[in-house]
Order: structure tokens, then C-alpha cells, then sequence
């Protein structure tokens, strides 16, 4: 059962065309991942998702066809967009952050914060701290931690991996791969295509605004021009 | 002795004055990047509003409570309607804004009430209490007690609440509180709401002891502004020490220091001010933003 379709989807900063006609689909319980050089339309494609930025063509989620969005509106159908960097607020404590995650639900239920804080312990030990003194690490569980506590139909993360250790990144993809396990819809866009392919059952390629390659993870992982052009192999 | 005591309690009511209206303005300051000149104006509105509801056969209190529900309504009103337009423009133009809503108020509240100063009746009788032998004024005391009660109560609702926490996040990160669901341009509306009733008290509180005319806030609004630039422009606890510092210390100065008369106060505090800021630049409690080259 498809979640998320976007149909010929078009974005445009000021001048500059972004997306030129992208469609691609998430199915419900897919763990999609997007790859593409920098430029390519990554980023765009997720805020074209959460509705951050205006679009035209057709985004259709669970079933609906989607008109003048806004993020807060997106936010409420259950979609949680984890921006580039984390997207943390800075000067709040860590315990602030979570709560704002729960905007959505009636506020932060004990049992949703206990769950968080089970899958990442040193969250609750540095629950009043200000975010912004977590280490990079650290901030991305924080990102996700917020994300599930809004208990997301499709969960968005730009660029998880982007300035973490490798051991670290490990450890998120693992809760990624847990989540998506759990049932949470997850569409991650990487830069690290090795990474990304290796946890994500399906993924598309972009190139300069455009999708050029879609398929099951495992048959892209083994296709010639993604090993040259993203794998380095 | 006693005399610095009531010095101390007088300076603490016209500093708490000084601290609500600085308050609003770093409110304002914060969420939405505005330096609003009109809001002493806006205080003074509100101050007549409560008069006129007053002058109606109203009650002090139920005016009172009343004229704060206008104000934060006129405050969210003109946050939608005045302000967001033009929010993303050049800095000078929204000054230009807000010096122009000061012109247009002050000519406003002129043209339906005149110009002469009118008597205010406040809550409080202008009576002493005697407390531990010493007289102070009920009026001062009051004034106190209510500026720190509007100003607990605001701290409360920005720390605990989820209303309070969905402004602070709109105030620090706008367009990631969007992508929580926060409904960003609704909580800046509110943050204007809550700075104009914070001036509302403020300019009801300074009435009684200002007269009521256009102009009444004027001198208050610079030294507010004072009070704010020296907690340090994004500073709410600043504001408040800002404010009752200043106001204390305008009291003492003037008390004890002999050639430091009525009109040497403005120029005094302004001159606290510069010497506070040469000293740490961003202000007592504000923070230098370091940003990494």
C-alpha cells in the first residue's frame, strides 16, 4: 500500500529549478533511501515532502492529494522531517526538545519519554542540559528521539550520517533499521550511498533535479553505474 | 536610615514600572527581531482605556483585567495585521513602522481624550504604611507587588506550559518549530498579545502617579529601553534587573548626590547605561554571539 507518491513534482527557489518533474514512491512500512551527488535534489525532494518549500505537481499521502501545505500542516498529518544539522534547538534543554516533539500529541506521555530514553540512555542523563552543547552524536539521537515522540506515519532525515564517527553512525542506522522493524515509515537521504543502501529496502537516485535510477536496494547496490558512480567500485 | 529604605522601596516601584515595559520590549524583540518604539505609546492607550471604562462606572479591577484582555487582543491584532507583512524586509523600514505606530497612537489617544493631564484613581491609596517604623507609601508597595505578580506569572507560563514552550521554540528556531507542528506565526501573535498587556499594566501601574496624558509613557519608554539594553537586548531576567536596578539606582543618585536634580535623571541613566555597556558590551546578562569564522 503505497503512503507517499509524488507525482512530476516540480520546486523552484526564486529562479533556480530545483526538481524538475520528480516522482518516486514510499510504501507503507518501506525504508526508502535517496541518494544523488550534492546538488542533486535530495534536500528539495524532503522539503517538497514536509511542505517547506512550494511545489507543483502532485504529492498524494495515505491515499489524499495534498494542497497548499504548510510544514505545521504536514507535521499534524504525521510526518516528522528531520532537517540537515539536525534541526535541534539550540539554547532549549534536551528535556524541552522532546516535549516540543510531542507537539503534535495531546503533550508528552510518560510511557512515549520512557521509550525514548530506553533507546538512548544518555538523553536522560543529559535531559537538562542545552541541546546545543551535545556532541554531534549525541544531537542526532536528540533529533531522533524528538521524531518519535511524534509518532510519525513517515519519519524524513537529511543526511543523518553528515559529520558523526562511523562507529556512531553505525549505532543510528541500526535504531533507523529498529524503528522501521516497529513500523515506522523511513525515507533517508545520503550522501554515503554504501551506508544508506545497506540498511534501506528500496532506493531512487537524482541527478540535477531529476530521478535517473529507482529499485529494490539490493539490485541498485549490484547496478554498474551506481557502483562506479556512488560506490566507487 | 529610614529615608534610604523608602528610597529604595520608591526607586523598586517605578524600576518595577521600568521592568514590565522592558519586558514587553524584549518579548517583542525576541520572537519577532522587532524593536517596537511604539510600545510605551501603546501603554498609555491602554492606561486611558482603563480611565474610560472608569469614567463609565466601572470598578478599578474589572477595568483593569478588562483593558489587559483589549490589550493582548490589540496586540495579536496588530502583530497579524501591521506587523507580519512586513517582517521580512529591511530592518529600517520596520523602525520606520514602529516610530510611525508611536506618532499615529500618541495623535490618536490626543484626538479622543486632549491633551490636558487628567487624575487617575488607582487601586492603591496614596496613604503610608508603617512597617517597622518606617513609612512607605501603599501606593509604591502595591505597584510592586502587582509588577512582580504579572511578572511570575508570565515567567510560569513561558517555562511550564506548552503555550509558553511553543513561543520560546517560535522565538529560537521559527522554522524548525514549523516542521514540529508548532503553528509558528499564531505563537509570534501571541508573544505581541502578552508584550502589550505586560505594557497595559505598566502604563495602568505608572497613572496614578504620572497623570494621564499622551505623552505620559515617553520618558518611561527610554528608560525602559534603557532597562533592556543593559539585561542585554534578548534578556526577560535582564529586563526585570535591568529595570529595577535602574529604577533604584535613579532614586539613590538622585536622593544623595546633591547636583544630580529632576532634570539630570534621564541623562543619568543613559549615562549608567554607556558606562555598563563599555564595561561588557552585551549587556549585564546578555550573550556575545561568537560565530565561527
Amino acid at each position: 500500500m503505497s503512503l507517499l507518491e509524488l507525482r512530476d513534482v516540480e520546486a523552484r527557489y526564486g529562479e533556480v529549478t530545483a526538481l524538475h518533474g520528480v516522482s518516486l514512491t514510499v510504501d507503507d512500512g518501506d525504508f526508502v533511501a535517496i541518494l544523488g551527488a550534492n546538488g542533486a535534489g535530495k534536500t528539495t525532494t524532503l522539503r517538497a515532502i514536509s511542505g517547506t518549500v512550494k511545489t507543483t505537481g502532485q504529492i498524494v499521502f495515505q491515499g489524499e492529494r495534498l494542497h497548499r501545505r504548510t510544514p505545521e500542516g504536514m507535521a499534524r498529518r504525521g510526518i516528522a522531517h528531520v532537517p540537515e544539522g539536525r534541526g535541534t534547538f539550540a539554547s532549549l534543554s534536551v528535556f524541552d526538545n522532546m516535549r516540543l516533539g510531542a507537539w503534535t500529541q495531546r503533550g508528552p506521555s510518560a510511557r512515549d519519554l520512557a521509550r525514548v530514553f530506553e533507546f538512548f540512555p544518555v538523553l536522560y542523563d543529559r535531559r537538562d542540559q542545552q541541546a546545543g552543547t551535545l556532541s554531534g552524536g549525541e544531537q542526532q539521537m536528540l533529533a531522533l528521539g524528538r521524531a518519535m515522540m511524534a509518532k510519525p506515519r513517515l519519519l524524513l532525515l537529511d543526511e543523518p550520517s553528515l559529520g558523526l564517527a562511523p562507529l556512531v553512525v553505525r549505532e543510528i542506522f541500526a535504531t533507523l533499521r529498529s524503528m522501521n522493524d516497529r513500523g515506522t515509515t523511513i525515507v533517508v537521504v545520503e550522501q554515503n550511498a554504501a551506508l544508506a543502501l545497506g540498511s534501506a529496502k528500496h532506493a531512487y537516485v537524482l541527478e540535477t533535479g531529476r530521478v535517473v535510477l529507482g529499485g529494490a536496494a539490493e539490485e541498485l547496490r549490484g547496478d554498474e553505474s551506481v557502483r562506479r558512480s556512488y560506490l566507487g567500485y | 536610615m529610614a529615608n534610604l529604605a523608602q528610597q529604595i522601596v520608591s526607586g523598586l516601584a517605578s524600576g518595577g514600572i521600568y521592568a514590565l515595559l522592558a519586558l514587553a520590549i524584549v518579548i517583542i524583540h525576541r520572537s519577532t527581531g522587532v524593536i517596537n518604539f511604539a510600545q510605551g505609546e501603546l501603554a498609555t492607550l491602554s492606561a486611558f482605556i482603563c480611565f474610560a471604562l472608569m469614567n463609565h462606572g466601572w470598578a478599578f479591577w474589572p477595568a483593569f483585567f478588562v483593558t489587559l484582555a483589549l490589550s493582548f487582543g490589540g496586540g495579536m491584532v496588530l502583530h497579524t495585521v501591521v506587523i507580519r507583512p512586513i517582517q521580512g524586509g529591511p530592518l529600517l523600514g520596520i523602525v520606520i513602522l514602529t516610530i510611525g505606530l508611536l506618532i499615529a497612537i500618541n495623535g490618536l489617544t490626543t484626538w479622543i481624550w486632549g491633551g490636558t493631564s487628567q487624575q487617575f484613581h488607582g487601586p492603591f491609596s496614596t496613604a503610608p504604611i508603617r512597617v517597622a517604623g518606617v513609612a512607605f507609601s501603599k501606593q509604591d508597595i502595591g505597584v510592586i507587588v502587582v509588577a512582580v505578580v504579572a511578572m511570575l506569572v508570565l515567567g510560569l507560563l513561558f517555562a511550564r506550559t506548552k503555550l509558553g514552550l511553543g513561543l520560546r521554540a517560535s522565538a529560537v528556531n521559527p522554522s524548525e518549530a514549523r516542521l514540529v507542528g508548532v503553528p509558528v506565526p499564531a505563537m509570534l501573535a501571541v508573544g505581541w498579545g502578552l508584550a502589550c498587556a505586560l505594557g497595559a499594566v505598566a502604563g495602568v501601574m505608572a497613572a496614578p502617579s504620572l497623570f494621564l496624558d499622551p505623552n505620559m509613557m515617553q520618558t518611561v519608554l527610554l528608560y525602559s529601553f534603557a532597562a533592556a539594553v543593559l539585561g542585554g537586548m534578548d534578556s526577560p531576567a535582564g529586563a526585570v534587573v535591568g529595570g529595577l536596578v535602574l529604577g533604584v539606582s535613579l532614586n539613590l543618585l538622585g536622593t544623595y548626590v546633591d547636583w544630580i536634580g529632576g532634570e539630570l535623571r534621564l541623562a543619568t541613566a543613559l549615562a549608567l547605561i554607556l558606562a555598563v555597556l563599555l564595561a561588557r558590551p552585551s549587556g549585564l546578562f546578555g550573550r556575545s554571539i561568537v560565530r565561527r569564522a
